[in-house]
């Protein structure tokens, strides 16, 4: 048995599933961006995956490498935004932090 | 069973494994150090996809960058190692029963629809792709590459200014 498109695509939707569980379950607001960062890398296989069985196009690639980019910049502001929060509010659980709410 | 086909299990196994670490891990540091591995396997699985320039891209922006400031964040922010797992979920049933579901649809969507499969890719010979996308990069895809360019510049100078800034009350 010969690996196929959908051998990628199973390992991109666990990778999915294990991110979007992160991002729901967990308090602390930097394993909700550890989540983040598995479910970007699950589009990418996706991506990659498409463009490798389709005829070896170069257009999954591209779409793949502006992903990249943007993880990198939301990581930047995403950390920058949790360490503002450390310091207003002495804690990283997304679930404290609720003024807007009160 | 040929060599492709181990390298792809054994990528997957790591990368899977890996994974599953990082979200169930009782300790945040041992999640981030997960990651790195989780990362690896991804970029070798890339390279199984014939997108060696991705894997290297994968690599250095991931590892030697996002997986970096992730452990500083990690670092500046848990006063302590050790995070209860049970003080560290929430939603923690629900959210089982809404994942279960959902990964079962994915792999069922994925699993019996009928790709479309490109005629010749047995014989796609295996060159690099780093030529191709530098083309691209600046014939067809100049516009998006000068966008990323400059949201990625405005983005850092952000988050720099963001996470300095003192606060005076």
């Amino acid at each position: 048995m010969t690996i196929t498109l959908t051998h990628f695509l199973m390992i991109s939707a666990v990778l999915f599933s294990l991110g979007l569980f992160a991002v729901i379950t967990r308090r602390n607001a930097i394993m909700v961006l550890m989540g983040i960062e598995l479910i970007l890398n699950s589009a990418n296989i996706n991506f990659l995956a498409f463009s490798r069985y389709s005829g070896m196009n170069i257009e999954g690639q591209m779409a793949a490498i502006f992903v990249i980019i943007l993880a990198a910049a939301e990581a930047a502001i995403a950390l920058a935004i949790v360490l503002n929060i450390y310091k207003r509010f002495n804690t990283v659980n997304v679930d404290e932090i609720s003024i807007l709410k009160d | 069973m040929n060599l492709y086909d181990i390298i792809f299990y054994f990528f997957a196994v790591v990368t899977v494994g890996s994974a599953m670490v990082v979200v169930f891990s009782k300790k945040i540091v041992y999640s981030a150090f997960a990651l790195l591995f989780t990362f690896f396997g991804v970029a070798g699985i890339y390279v199984l996809l014939n997108a060696d320039f991705l894997a290297i891209t994968q690599l250095l922006v991931y590892v030697g960058g996002i997986l970096v400031l992730i452990l500083f964040g990690v670092m500046l922010t848990t006063n302590t190692v050790t995070i209860d797992i049970k003080s560290g979920t929430m939603n923690l049933i629900p959210a089982t029963i809404v994942i279960a579901l959902l990964a079962g649809m994915l792999g069922g969507i994925f699993w019996t629809s009928d790709w479309f499969m490109s005629k010749q890719f047995g014989d796609i010979v295996h060159t690099t792709t780093t030529t191709e996308i530098g083309n691209a990069l600046i014939t067809t895809h100049v516009l998006p590459f000068e966008i990323a360019s400059v949201v990625l510049l405005v983005a850092v100078v952000g988050a720099a200014m963001m996470a300095r800034r003192e606060r005076n009350n």
